[in-house]
This record gives structure tokens, C-alpha cells and sequence, in this order.
């Protein structure tokens, strides 16, 4: 999974940059629109970008064109409309709404006629595209900050996040299978024999710690010369990515305080699992917790200030993915994000202290799982 | 220094004690038995060795110390039921399991040669465990249990499942390592290997000590006074014999309490009598296990 993401990525660049080679641009398809102008005035304009408008004199001719497929769907602008706007569109397509660039295409005759000899040209186009808001994001000191946000400014940390979800549940699976195969095939008691609990697991953990690390900077080696390559290669919106500053010192905190977390969680999983698929069963339980962030996404998006990212970015399970998340959207406060490192931190060690104790407890139970308040009276009792 | 000291150990599970104020030794030179029935305590005695389960009291100590770092290097042990991964091959598997007994690649690599070599399964070094046939896995775990040279070795169950010739293999690799000087404890509930191999025994029942000391002093300890006989012509009446057994090839004579074994071979011999076999009727290891199990369980 480390190479491949990175190498899958290299190879749909080359994809698209071959395909755009061999391929010529299709031409823009012309799409005819048939309207009925009973109020009279609507005439000119007819030619909206790739959209063609005919005039019918009466509804029924223009039923008989849509029909006859001469036209893809008509119009009427009839009497109600001076007053109230209304007009009526007729297709043989279900739909849920107007397409949007048929509606642009309407609109535009409309005003365009409607304002036609009243107004110069430019009014009439500045009424119709009255503002581009170009947003400019200044820092403390009044001056261009470097970092200026937008969707361009979310594609890699969303990107990582949800590869960091994946890995989660990926890795994870994979210690709870491999604690449970062993012992399964009781092999634990012959690396017990050679190492200590504390060892063992401890060892696995940094294991699975040391493997986030490899993938999160082989990812954030390669993210930029990606970029880069799709930049150089299709321009437009690839040029507007950028990767936010504090990314990739907390994509690397992140990536492994959240891999040693998942993997101290695993081993207390599989501590009390009897096999390698009651494990898995189990760890869907964490797991999913690494995937919620990714179910909200788009509410941070349109809400960035709730208090509830703040709960996401602190509550352990859910902080690694929640915080990529956030950095492509909004700022952090700088509180938030020590609280969330140190508290995942402190889970960590907590987490792998009671996995050691479970696990030693539970080593040689094969054949049934424990209850909640088995584990939890015999943590107390040590 | 004793190989392992076992003091008073009591281990008791949720619903029964398993191990019941145990005491044993196993010195250095010599190869243990540990016999019972199934359920007698003997695996968790030896988890108790091993420090994966703790006693409820009493004590356990390898070569003098508590099981620590410092005496798992100088284990070897063959779990009961065996298991290595299976997606790995048969050389980086004794590698690395030996790596974590604090041996370095290159010796490792060279000693499970030689192992592998010995126990012809050096052309199947690159295959995967799941290559392996149930018993070629249980010789490999073998080899992975003493490629660190351990001091001591403690074999679980090493015979069930193995054909007669790798039975026979283990054997011999189980006296060439009493000869090196280690000890070796064997838990086993085949009598036969544990009377062909070990010096001295311990032998559990519902987790209580029935039988432990030398092998052959508890034999003797079992002796009837009879002896077996095959001969070729006429028996008749012989003075000093109570009893005539007939067996398949042989017969047992019982002997009443003042005749000794050697005046009744005297008196044979003088009668002119061709003897192929003359031999003291001691029990085997399992008439004795079955008669120490059989009055418990009375």
C-alpha cells in the first residue's frame, strides 16, 4: 500500500497524458432549444454558447419538434411571466431540476433580450455575471498570507485522510490476524519463551509505528513531484493545489501517533480474541471510528467553526484523520492541536499498558471471548 | 546447579486446582519425564516453568534465577501443539526465532544448516512452512527449539503425530543433547519413549507428585518376584516356583519368598536345560503408570 498509492498516482498521470495525446478534444456537442414567445420581444440572443434556440410560433409546433426530435425541449414564455416570472418548460426527459447550463442558457436570453436597447452591452453582460469574488487571505501583520486556503488547499490533506483511514483499518486487521493466528497456532507460547509480553507487544506496536512512518513519508515525497507532473502536465486545477505548511510535520505526528494507537488498540483486541476472526469482528469497533471524520466531511466544509470538529480533533480515535481533514479547510487553534497530541499520545501508552495486562491474562484463554466486566474486574485486581 | 528447581508450586484455574503443591528438580546431563494422563497438570507445569502462567504460590527457578531475560535465552521449548507461520520459509523461520533467543543471523544460519542437514530436510530450506508435511513441521520446530544451543529443553508431547523413523530421529537428537550435557525434560504419556530415554521421572495425577526419582530404582521399587523365562524342552516341576505363567513365547515363573532369581537359574542349569532368555520380570513403566492412575482413581 505504501508504493502502491504513490505508483498508482505516477501511472494515471501517464494514463491521462497518453490518452490526451491519441485523443482529440471532442467537438462541443450543439444542443437546439425550442421556445414560444407569446409575450412577444424575444428574438434576438438565440446563440448561447453551445445551446441554439429556435422559435416556434405556436406550443403545438414546438410540441411537434420536440416530438419529431428536432428540438430537445421547448419553452414558453407566455403572459404571466411580464408579471411573475413564470415560464414553462417542456421535455421528454425525467428530471430532477433544469440542468444548470440550460437554465444559464435561458436566463441569458431572457435578460439579454428583456435589457436589449435599454442598456449598452457591457450592462447587460455585467448584469448577467454582476461579480467573481477573488478572495485574498492576509496574516496578523495585514500582509498576503502564504497559505490561501480554497479547495486547492484541501485536495492533499483530503487525499491523506482518507488514505490515513485506510491504512488504519488495513493495519489494524492485519496485527489483530496475525495476533490471532499465532495463537491459534499457539506459536505465542514459543515467543513468549523467547521474549517478555511487554516485549512482544510493545515491539508490535512500534512495528506498525515504524510502517506508518515509511508510508507517510514515501507519500509526502512523492506528493509534491505528483503535483508537480500533473501541474507541468494538464495545468489548470492541478496548478492550484498546495500542499498547507504545517502538513507535514503533522502529517508525520499524525500518521504515527495514530498507527501506534491503532496498533495498541489491536493488541488488547487480540489479546482477548480467541481467533483471528472474532479479532476482526472486534476491531470494526475502532476501526470505524478512524472512518467518521470522512462521513462529516462535507459538514466541515460548510461549518469549519463547530465545536464538534474541536471534540473530533481531541477524541483519540478519531484525531488522526479528523486533523488531516481540518488542515485543508480551516485553521487549528494551536491549544487544539497540543491537547490532541498529547492526548493521543498519553492513549498510546495507556492504551498498550492495559493491552500487556490483558494480554497476559487472556494468553492461553483459546476458546472463549471474556465479558466487558470479566476484563474490567480483573484489570482491578491486577 | 540444577537446570530447573520447582518448590511447592500451586496453580489453580476458575473450577479445579490443576497443579497442587508440586516439587521437583531437573539437574544438567539428564533427560526428565514428566508423565500423567491428560489433565494431570503436566503442560501447565511447564507454562509455570516457562513463566507464561504464574503460580498461585510456590516457586520456580531456571538454573538458580527466576525466569527473566537472562535464563529465556537458555530455553529451549516445544510448545504441545505446534504452529510457525506459514507464509514463511523454513530457514528465515529458524532464523529468526533463534535471532530472538539473542543468536546472530550468520549463526543461526549455520547452525540450522547443520540441523537441517542432519535430519535430511536441508533441500527444503527455501519452502514455505505451509509446504510442509505435519510431521516435516514438527522436525522443524524441533530444530527451531534448540538452534540457539539452549542449556535447557523442554519438549512437549515431541512424539504424537511423528512417523517411526522421525520418531526415532528425535530420539537420538534427544540423547546426543543429554550427552552435550543439557538437561531435558520430556512430557510425554507414551510410556515406551519416556522408559527408553529418560533418567529419572515425575509423574502427575490430578496435579499431585505419584511417582518421582530415578527411573530404575522406581522400577525396581515395582518388581514382582517372578521371572521370564524361554526354554527350549520340559519344564516340570520346579522347586522354589509357586506359580506358572504361560505368556505368547516365554513364561513367567513366580517364585515363593525364599528362592532367589539366581538359585532358580542355578537349578535350571543344572537340570542340562537350553535357555534363550532368563530375565527379571520388572513392569513396564505403563503397568505402573496404570496401576498408580487406576488407585487414584479408586
Amino acid at each position: 500500500m505504501t508504493l502502491i498509492v504513490p505508483v498508482l498516482a505516477l501511472l494515471a498521470i501517464g494514463v491521462v497524458h497518453l490518452i490526451s495525446a491519441i485523443i482529440e478534444p471532442p467537438e462541443v456537442e450543439t444542443t437546439t432549444i425550442g421556445y414560444v414567445d407569446e409575450v412577444g420581444g424575444f428574438d434576438g440572443y438565440t446563440t448561447q454558447g453551445p445551446i441554439e434556440l429556435v422559435r416556434y410560433d405556436t406550443q403545438d409546433d414546438a410540441t411537434a419538434a420536440l416530438l419529431e426530435d428536432d428540438v430537445s425541449e421547448y419553452f414558453v414564455i407566455s403572459s404571466p411571466y411580464t408579471s411573475m416570472g413564470v415560464i414553462n418548460r417542456y421535455t421528454l426527459e425525467k428530471q430532477l431540476e433544469t440542468p444548470p447550463a440550460t437554465q444559464a442558457a435561458i436566463k441569458k436570453f431572457i435578460t439579454s433580450n428583456i435589457l436589449s436597447g435599454s442598456v449598452p452591452q457591457e450592462t447587460i453582460e455585467l448584469v448577467q455575471a454582476p461579480l467573481y469574488l477573488m478572495i485574498t487571505r492576509l496574516d496578523e501583520t495585514g500582509a498576503v498570507a502564504t497559505e490561501q486556503g480554497g479547495f486547492g488547499n484541501l485536495i492533499i490533506p483530503g487525499i491523506f485522510s482518507l488514505l490515513l483511514a485506510l491504512s488504519l483499518n488495513f493495519f489494524a486487521s492485519y496485527m489483530v490476524q496475525g495476533l490471532g493466528e499465532e495463537k491459534e497456532s499457539r506459536l505465542i507460547e514459543v515467543l513468549l519463551s523467547s521474549v517478555s509480553t511487554r516485549q512482544l507487544l510493545t515491539g508490535k506496536v512500534l512495528g506498525l509505528g515504524v510502517a506508518g512512518l515509511v508510508q507517510v513519508v514515501v507519500w509526502l515525497v512523492s506528493a509534491p513531484l505528483l503535483l508537480n507532473l500533473a501541474s507541468s502536465a494538464f495545468g489548470g486545477f492541478f496548478s492550484t493545489i498546495q500542499i498547507p505548511g504545517n502538513f507535514l510535520v503533522l502529517g508525520v505526528v499524525y500518521f504515527v501517533l495514530g498507527f501506534l494507537l491503532f496498533a495498541a488498540l489491536s493488541a488488547g483486541v487480540g489479546a482477548i480474541s480467541p481467533n483471528a476472526r472474532e479479532g476482526q469482528q472486534l476491531s470494526l469497533i475502532y476501526s470505524m471510528f478512524a472512518i467518521v471524520p470522512l462521513w462529516f466531511s462535507s459538514l466541515l466544509m460548510m461549518f469549519p467553526k463547530s465545536p464538534i470538529w474541536t471534540v473530533l480533533t481531541i477524541f483519540p480515535v478519531t484525531a488522526p484523520v479528523e486533523v488531516m481533514l481540518r488542515l485543508g479547510v480551516s485553521d487549528i487553534p494551536a491549544w487544539e492541536l497540543a491537547v490532541s497530541i498529547a492526548v493521543l499520545a498519553l492513549s498510546v501508552i495507556g492504551v498498550l499498558f492495559l493491552s500487556i495486562k490483558i494480554f497476559r491474562t487472556y494468553l492461553l484463554m483459546y476458546g472463549k471471548r471474556p465479558g466487558f466486566g470479566e476484563i474490567l474486574r480483573n484489570l482491578r485486581s491486577g | 546447579m540444577l537446570a530447573v528447581e520447582v518448590s511447592h508450586v500451586v496453580k489453580s484455574f476458575a473450577d479445579k486446582v490443576a497443579v497442587d503443591d508440586l516439587s521437583f528438580s531437573v539437574t544438567q546431563g539428564e533427560i526428565f519425564g514428566l508423565i500423567g494422563p491428560n489433565g494431570a497438570g503436566k503442560t501447565t507445569t511447564i507454562r509455570m516453568m516457562m513463566d507464561i502462567i504464574r503460580p498461585d504460590s510456590g516457586e520456580v527457578t531456571i538454573f538458580g534465577e527466576k525466569f527473566g531475560e537472562a535464563t529465556q535465552n537458555k530455553l529451549g521449548y516445544l510448545p504441545e501443539e505446534r504452529g510457525l507461520y506459514k507464509k514463511l520459509r523454513v530457514l528465515e523461520t529458524i532464523i529468526y526465532l533463534a535471532s530472538l533467543k539473542g543468536m546472530d543471523r550468520n549463526s543461526a544460519e549455520e547452525k540450522a544448516g547443520e540441523l537441517l542437514e542432519r535430519t535430511g530436510m536441508l533441500s527444503n530450506k527455501r519452502k514455505k512452512i505451509e509446504e510442509m508435511s505435519r510431521g516435516m513441521g514438527q522436525i522443524i520446530q524441533f530444530i527451531v527449539t534448540i538452534t540457539h544451543d539452549p542449556q535447557l529443553v523442554i519438549l512437549d508431547e515431541p512424539f504424537s503425530g511423528l512417523d517411526p523413523v522421525n520418531t526415532e530421529l528425535l530420539k537420538e537428537m534427544c540423547l546426543d543433547l543429554r550427552n552435550q550435557g543439557k538437561a531435558v525434560i520430556l512430557s510425554a504419556h507414551q510410556m515406551n519413549q519416556v522408559e527408553e530415554l529418560c533418567d529419572r521421572i515425575l509423574m502427575v495425577n490430578d496435579g499431585r507428585a505419584v511417582l518421582y526419582g530415578d527411573l530404575a530404582e522406581i522400577k525396581s521399587r515395582y518388581k514382582s518376584n517372578s521371572v521370564l523365562l524361554d526354554f527350549e524342552g520340559e519344564l516340570g516341576d520346579v522347586p522354589g516356583v509357586t506359580e506358572k505363567r504361560q505368556h505368547r513365547g516365554y513364561v513367567e515363573l513366580l517364585l515363593d519368598g525364599k528362592t532367589t532369581p539366581q538359585q532358580l537359574l542355578e537349578r535350571l542349569v543344572s537340570r542340562g536345560m537350553v535357555i534363550n532368555r532368563f530375565e527379571m520380570a520388572t513392569p513396564s513403566l505403563n503397568e505402573i503408570f496404570l496401576k498408580e492412575v487406576g488407585k487414584n482413581k479408586k
